[in-house]
Formats: C-alpha cells, structure tokens, sequence
C-alpha cells in the first residue's frame, strides 16, 4: 500500500513539473466550456429541453477524454523504458502490481480533478433553471467509468513501448476503434449485439439518459481489470525479453 | 554474499553468458573486469533480478534471485551503466523517492538522505533539479540512489564511465571507503581502476569467466586461470638487465650471486648485448652487487629495472586464446 502510494505521489508530481497537467486541464475546460456555451445558446433559441444541454455537454466531454486520455498514460511506462529508469523501478523491491495501480491511479487522479472542475458547469446552470441532478450525476458517474477505461487501455499500450508517441497514437487508434465499433450495432442480429456490448460509447449512453445499469458499470469495470491485469503481464513479460 | 552457479542466458538466439560461476564473499571488493559485449552487464541485471536468467542459479545474500526476487532487492544497492534518474526531479525529491521504494521508514529517511548527500559530495546540489547537473554529478546521485538504503551488497554497473580524472578519483575513493562496510561488486573495463578498488577481480570474455586475480594493495598476488591453472606471483622479485658483457660469462656471474634464483635470457640486443630477467628472493637486494659485479668485470651497465607483472598482461593473457 505503501509503494503505491509512493509511486502514486512521484507520479503525480511529475505530471505537474512537466506542465502536461496544466495544459491537458486547462484545454479539457477551456474546450468544454465552450460546448457547454454553444449548447447553452442553441437551447436559449429553440425549446430543446433542458437535458438537451447536459447530453451535449457530457458527450462532447466524453469525445474529448477520447483524445486527451492517451497523453496522459502515453509517458507511464514508456518514459521509463526509453530513460533506463525502468531498471531502478525493477530492482526496487516492490510488486510490478503495485507499479501498475500506482501509476493508474495518478492517472486517474488527474481525470477525477479535470471532471471535478468542470462541474463548475452543471452548478452554473442552478443559477437559471432547474436542471435535473439525477442524470448529472450518472453522466459523472459513466464519464469517470468510461475515462478509467481509456487510463487502462492507454496504460497498458505504453508499457508495451519505449516509445511515446506511438504509446499515445496505438492508444487513440484502438480506443477510437472500440468506440466506432457500435456503429455497426445496427445491423440485425446476434453480431450487432455482440458489437454493441463491446463498444465503450454504447454503454455511456445508458450512463447520459440517468441510467445505472448493473451490466455497464460491470461492463467498465472488467474492461479496466483485463487492461491493468494485462499491463502487469507485459511489464512482466518485459523482463524475459 | 553472491554466489553464481552455472549462469546462462541467451537473447533469442544470442548467447549473453554461458555457464558463469563465482563467488563473492562478505566484505569483498570484487571487480568484474572484460571488453565490451562480454556479458558483465547481463550478469548484474541478473543478480538485480531486473531479469531472469535462461538456467543456472544464483543467490545473493542467501536469497534466491528467481524464487525470492523480493528479499533479494532488498539487500542490494544497484547503480545501472545508463543511470536512472528521473531529470525533471530535484536531487532531494528523488531521492526521497527512492528511500520510499526502498522501504526506509519514514523517520529515518531525512537521516539517510543527509547521509547520502554528504557522503556523495552532494550536499550543496541537494536542491538542484537533476536534468541541469553535469554528468559527473549525476553520477554521484546515481550513487547516492544506491546506497541510501545501506544495502549489505552494492552492484555498480561502470561507476565511473564519463567522469572527468578528478571525479574518477573521487568517487575510487568514495567506493574504497564503502568497501570497508559493503559487499561490492562493480564492472569496470579501465584496468588501473580495477587494480586500485578491489581485492579480487574477475575477468570476464565472450561471456564466460576467463579467470581471476588476486591483489592486494594494488598488486597482483595470483591469477587464476578458467582452466584451473594457477599462478601465484610475489613468490619472489624479478629484475630486468641489460648490459654491455659477453652473454654467457655474463649470465654465469649473475646467477652466482647470493639470492639469485634464475636468470632467464631475454634475448640480445643488435649490438648482441645480453638482455635477461633475473629471479631473487623476496626482501633482498641484489643491485648493489650486480652493480658491482658488472663494474669490477670492466663490463657496462645500460638498463637495470625491477618487473612487476601488469594487470594488463594478465588481462590480455586471460581474454586471448
């Protein structure tokens, strides 16, 4: 508990020295903000609901997490490989598991700290109307599910590299492909199920109308323990190259 | 401390060591000496447990490096060739960084930081963010890093590659004075460097042992070859002579004088000089009456020098077949 701790912290301060925070939090507000004006000024001239705001808002921040996240795991591992540093962590006497949830959760310290700045939006919103907590709340909820999901993935692809940018491209590409793959949903049969059930967007939807199904948050949940399991296996594997 | 057996590891099809086996006992300062590519690396990651070797086995401080890779990290302090620091880090933080992956309890480790700090030459860099020290210092820290848990084996990986010669000596220095209290093995392909750190050095070539040498105070004592061929040198003081003489008459008078052991021929110069080696007791001296000798016969005396065997030849006669 300590190590995590311990690699949690080194982390976090290292995404802070190296402005990456700064910048990846401040364009993620920065850029929701202004959906969140534009869906603001539509609502303002045409009777769409309320909700109309809220779903605008969350979808576009779930796209922008779709890019944001891959730069934020893009450095985990890869930094270490390509610096050596890798070595001093693997002769340390800690578990590769406690590496692993370590840096995870400073990833993911970051995601909850950028979501919780912008529900400076939604509070924004008591100011003039009434808008409906219930599925804010749930549209959190799915937001930081379905964020963890990207950290794990984005997790797992930089421990397979020493290479930054391709840990951060072979991230986007796989999560963009993971998230159209619902596209095809439409087509009839078991295939378009199968399809639906693996794509990531799919399931926030449930999350965006108020929905809390069990079978999505289980859904999220195994994604980001077979990504992480995975990541512990490659920094393992790593050794016996 | 250490104990290899039987070491093995291939890269795919690429053999890294084969069948390496050594010993390094408690307090020795052991070098590990052999060119580039010969697998000194390899083996210290090895013994690191930063990778499994393909068969053998090796222990280190009792502890098995495959089945007990936890305990054994524990006890051993490790400096890779490619330093590990994280250069964004100020040499402070990291180095509480890496007093907290290494399980120093929280009370102890301003202690132990102080300690390293000074002990590396780095008090005054303590604040300085690491991407902007010179190479020397951040070998220090480097340094620093591994020692901060006072482990019982210290594993350096080419301590002093890049320094300048006033670094050099210091951190020769800094890794003497560890010596005294720390199990150490260290890779070095600088020869005097081996000579004057460590008691023992093994040599390494084409990935399997070549043999070791024993020094003490810098020289060597013995050297024993793979093979099991074992010289033991300072049985006795050799002295090199040439002179303007007849050969053999020369020869004969030495080898009359008390303590002379041998006289070995050298060979002859082009003006048929003699030149030869000549073995004598140890703590005597023969110069006085070779001197003599060679003055009282009316012949001259061109070169008179004392011999002592290099680690350089030993080295080159160990890694050429």
């Amino acid at each position: 508990m300590k190590n995590i701790a311990a690699i949690f912290i080194k982390e976090l301060h290292s995404y802070f020295v190296s402005v990456i925070a700064y910048i990846v939090i401040i364009g993620f507000i920065a850029l929701s903000g202004l959906f969140f004006t534009s869906a603001l000024a539509r609502y303002s001239f045409s009777q769409d609901s309320v909700e109309f705001v809220t779903a605008v808002l969350f979808g576009n921040m779930s796209v922008m997490l779709l890019f944001i996240i891959p730069l934020l795991t893009m450095r985990l591992f890869a930094e270490e490989k390509k610096s050596g540093t890798i070595e001093l962590l693997m002769t340390a006497p800690i578990r590769d598991t406690e590496v692993v949830i370590g840096k995870f959760l400073a990833g993911w310290a970051l995601l909850l700290g950028m979501l919780l700045l912008s529900f400076l939006f939604p509070i924004l919103m008591t100011q003039y109307g009434n808008p409906d907590f219930g599925p804010i709340f749930s549209s959190y909820l799915g937001l930081i599910l379905l964020g963890s999901c990207f950290l794990s993935l984005g997790i797992m692809i930089s421990s397979m590299t020493k290479n930054q940018i391709v840990a951060a491209f072979v991230s986007f590409g796989a999560l963009l492909f993971l998230w159209v793959i619902g596209f095809l949903s439409n087509r009839a049969g078991v295939l378009g199920d199968i399809f639906s059930y693996i794509s990531l967007i799919e399931h926030f939807e449930y999350f965006s109308r108020g929905i809390v199904g069990l079978k999505h948050v289980v859904y999220y949940l195994s994604f980001i323990a077979v990504c992480l399991f995975l990541t512990v296996k490659s920094v393992e594997s790593a050794k016996w190259k | 401390m250490i104990e290899v057996e039987n070491l093995t590891k291939y890269y795919g099809n690429i053999r890294a060591i084969e069948n390496v086996t050594f010993r390094v006992e408690k307090g020795e300062v052991v070098g590990f000496l052999g060119p580039n590519g010969s697998g000194k690396t390899t083996t210290m990651r090895i013994l690191t447990c930063f990778m499994p070797a393909s068969s053998g086995r090796a222990t280190v401080a009792g502890y098995d490096v495959f089945t007990q890779s936890l305990d054994v990290r524990r006890h051993i302090g490790y400096m890779p060739e490619s330093v590990p620091l994280y250069t964004e880090m100020k040499v402070t933080s990291y180095l509480k960084y890496v007093s907290k992956i290494r399980k120093i309890p929280r009370t102890q480790r301003n202690s132990r930081i102080d300690a390293v700090l000074e002990s590396c030459g780095l008090t005054h860099m303590r604040n300085r963010i690491i991407g902007q020290l010179s190479k020397g210092y951040r070998q220090r820290v480097g340094l620093a890093q591994a020692l901060i848990h006072n482990p019982d084996v210290l594993i350096l990986d080419e301590p002093t590659i890049g320094l300048d010669p006033k670094q050099i000596v210091e951190i020769r220095e800094l890794i003497k004075e560890l010596g005294k209290e720390h199990t150490i093995l260290l890779s070095t392909h600088i020869l005097p460097e081996a000579s004057m750190i460590c008691g023992r050095i093994i040599v390494i070539n084409n990935g399997s042992i070549a043999g070791s040498v024993t020094l003490s105070d810098g020289r060597i004592t013995s050297v024993q070859s793979s093979e099991g061929e074992m010289t033991t040198l300072g049985e006795s003081e050799e002295l090199y002579v040439e002179a303007k003489a007849p050969a053999e008459d020369f020869s004969a008078a030495v080898a009359k004088i008390p303590n002379v052991i041998d006289v070995q021929t050298a060979g002859e110069s082009a003006d048929n000089h003699p030149r030869v080696y000549i073995d004598y007791e140890l703590n005597t001296d023969i110069r006085e009456e070779l001197s003599n000798l060679i003055i009282n016969n009316g012949w001259e005396l061109l070169e008179m020098r004392p011999v002592e065997i290099t680690l350089e030849e030993v080295f080159l006669r160990l890694t050429t077949e």
